[in-house]
């Protein structure tokens, strides 16, 4: 299931370091890239490349959270639920979300098109609230916003 | 005054590249480092400036590196690790540095890695610095074709090979133990100290782990001196600081000054003061984990020693403000539920405790808050407190809890004898 050019790329970053298990978390986030999530199957190839049993690779792609050990929807929107988008406005931006897409935190809306997940802060605190879609950063949200913003995904 | 950090950095403009660092006297110093000083010269005029790790910690950057062991018996390879995994609620000074002149940072770590011998670097950057890690890469293959790394840099004998690791989440991995475990492709499981990472660090070999912040310092320590360093800042600490504040405020933002603003002139003059129809009722100065201050602290300065004297901590220098219109409880529950879902797991008092105090808060938020909780709350901050658990996270996280409780206890007392939230 791994191709050629993600094992390659995933032996070149092992080849970073002494041991080859450093490269498991990038190798985890190259499939991703290129599959959306980490399936059962994917993570036994990588398990087998890097010389770690399958449950210690578990182990690592569930500990961290933008590791998907489930398929997702085409777009992943991460709304950033810390403190300070807390205090200007998330709740209510989380509310809208739920109502305009019709999913809640950890849902992917029917037609596969977002999955909805929180995340903790994005850094970006002076533009509070903020949010990403895949690899974009998106702040200074408003419901209005969030429905522009939202319709650029197909 | 007289920028240092944010001196390339211009508002709205492209991020500074190769050419334009090297315009800007980039790269002197890295020169200046490798062809005639020491490591030990480098070490010295960084213990010499006075610089502290800029991370939360506040631990001075030249005593760190001394415990490194030096000379040709030292185990090798010795690393250098930046640590950019910039999580801590409210705190985004870091990403303003590696978004806009990230050749500064590879210079510091350049500067830093020379002084303890390391001949591999990373940068452990946080996944979702899209824009940052693009940048860096970059940044990293020019630095790399103009000679500033790789083998025998600028025709000296020393080489230094310096690595992007995008790291996939989970604020523990800013912790330095738990971000050596996850770089090595393990679970982020902070390490027991002793031994330091100075001794026994990534793959058990010599390594200093520093912030963006802290190493963005190095190439001005360099070029200009210790003196010169300390002579920036008329507090008890030395040089300039990137402070910030976010929250009902008119203008939040990130502000590079010398070392040692007032509380209110940070709150006041950077930031405008509170947005219209709000009232200032406290701040956390230093980001999520560190305590509550009040109106009565407002004349308190921003350095190190000075914050611990008033009963908190500097940590980032980023403040998140505290507004009238905004229910304490509450904020002290979203925070106490970000530690808890951010717990690591390993030891009891932090995977155990935090999760009750989120779920106490939760009720306390909707009115059905039980006799006696509030001492619950009150025992866990000293049994969650330093010295108890396997890493800070659980000592920070009961910082903003404890504070809110000795500044904010009616509001605390009406939620249970009122039975609701008096904000809703």
């Amino acid at each position: 299931m791994l191709t050629e050019e993600q094992t390659k790329e995933i032996l070149a970053e092992a080849a970073h370091f002494p041991h080859k298990q450093a490269a498991s978390i990038e190798a985890l986030r190259i499939v991703q890239r290129d599959h959306g999530w980490v399936s059962d199957e994917a993570l036994e190839e990588i398990a087998r490349l890097l010389e770690m049993t399958t449950a210690e690779l578990d182990g690592v792609a569930t500990f961290f959270n933008l590791i998907y050990r489930q398929p997702v929807g085409r777009h992943v929107i991460l709304i950033c639920n810390s403190v300070t988008c807390w205090l200007m406005g998330y709740p209510g931006l989380r509310d809208h979300l739920f109502s305009s897409l019709g999913i809640e935190l950890g849902g992917t809306t029917q037609d596969g098109r977002f999955t909805l997940l929180p995340v903790v802060c994005l850094g970006d605190c002076d533009h509070a609230p903020a949010m990403m879609v895949g690899e974009d950063l998106h702040h200074d949200l408003t419901p209005e916003k969030i429905n522009q913003i939202l319709a650029q995904y197909t | 005054m007289e920028k240092v950090l944010t001196k390339n950095i211009r508002p709205g403009q492209p991020p500074v590249d190769q050419q334009a660092y090297e315009a800007a006297d980039g790269y002197q110093a890295a020169r200046k480092a490798i062809t005639s000083m020491s490591p030990q010269d480098v070490q010295t005029v960084v213990k010499d400036s006075g610089l502290k790790g800029r991370g939360g910690a506040g631990f001075p950057t030249g005593p760190k590196w001394s415990f490194v062991p030096m000379g040709p018996n030292a185990p090798q390879p010795k690393y250098l690790v930046c640590n950019c995994d910039e999580m801590e609620p409210g705190t985004f000074k870091d990403r303003l540095l590696v978004e806009n002149d990230p050749h500064q940072l590879i210079e510091g770590m350049i500067l830093a890695a020379y002084a303890i011998e390391a001949t591999i670097a990373y940068i452990f950057i946080r996944g979702e610095y899209v824009l940052a890690s693009r940048l860096l890469s970059q940044a990293i293959a020019d630095a790399k074709k103009a000679g500033y790394l790789g083998q025998n840099i600028l025709g000296s004998p020393y080489s230094l090979e310096l690595y992007l690791h995008p790291s996939a989440g989970r604020y523990i991995c800013g912790e330095e133990t738990a971000l050596l475990n996850a770089l090595e492709g393990k679970r982020a499981i902070p390490r027991s100290k002793p031994p330091f990472p100075q001794v026994s660090g990534l793959f058990g070999k010599p390594t200093i782990v520093n912030n963006v912040e802290t190493l963005c310092n190095l190439p001005h320590i360099v070029n200009h001196g210790a003196d010169w360093y300390k002579g920036l800042s008329d507090s008890q600490d030395a040089g300039t600081k990137l402070y910030a504040a976010s929250g009902h405020v008119k203008r939040p933002g990130v502000w590079e000054l010398p070392i040692g603003p007032t509380i209110r002139e940070l709150l006041e003059e950077h930031a405008g003061g509170m947005a219209d129809g709000y009232r200032f009722r406290g701040v956390m100065p230093g980001g999520a984990s560190t305590d509550f201050l009040v109106e009565e602290h407002l004349d308190v300065r921003m350095d190190y020693g000075s914050v611990q004297a008033a009963g908190s901590r500097l940590g980032t220098g980023t403040m998140i403000v505290l507004d009238d219109k905004t229910c304490p409880v509450g904020m002290v529950h979203n925070l106490e539920q970000f530690f808890a879902q951010e717990s690591c797991g390993w030891c009891t008092p932090c995977r155990e405790g935090l999760p009750w105090l989120e779920k106490i808060l939760f009720a306390l938020e909707n009115g059905d808050g039980r006799p006696g909780e509030l001492e619950i709350l009150a025992e866990h901050c000293k049994k969650l407190g330093p010295g108890n658990t396997y890493c800070a996270l659980a000592p920070g996280a009961v910082e903003p809890l404890q504070s809110a409780l000795k500044y904010f206890r009616e509001d605390f007392e009406r939620h249970l004898s009122e039975r609701r939230c008096p904000w809703r």
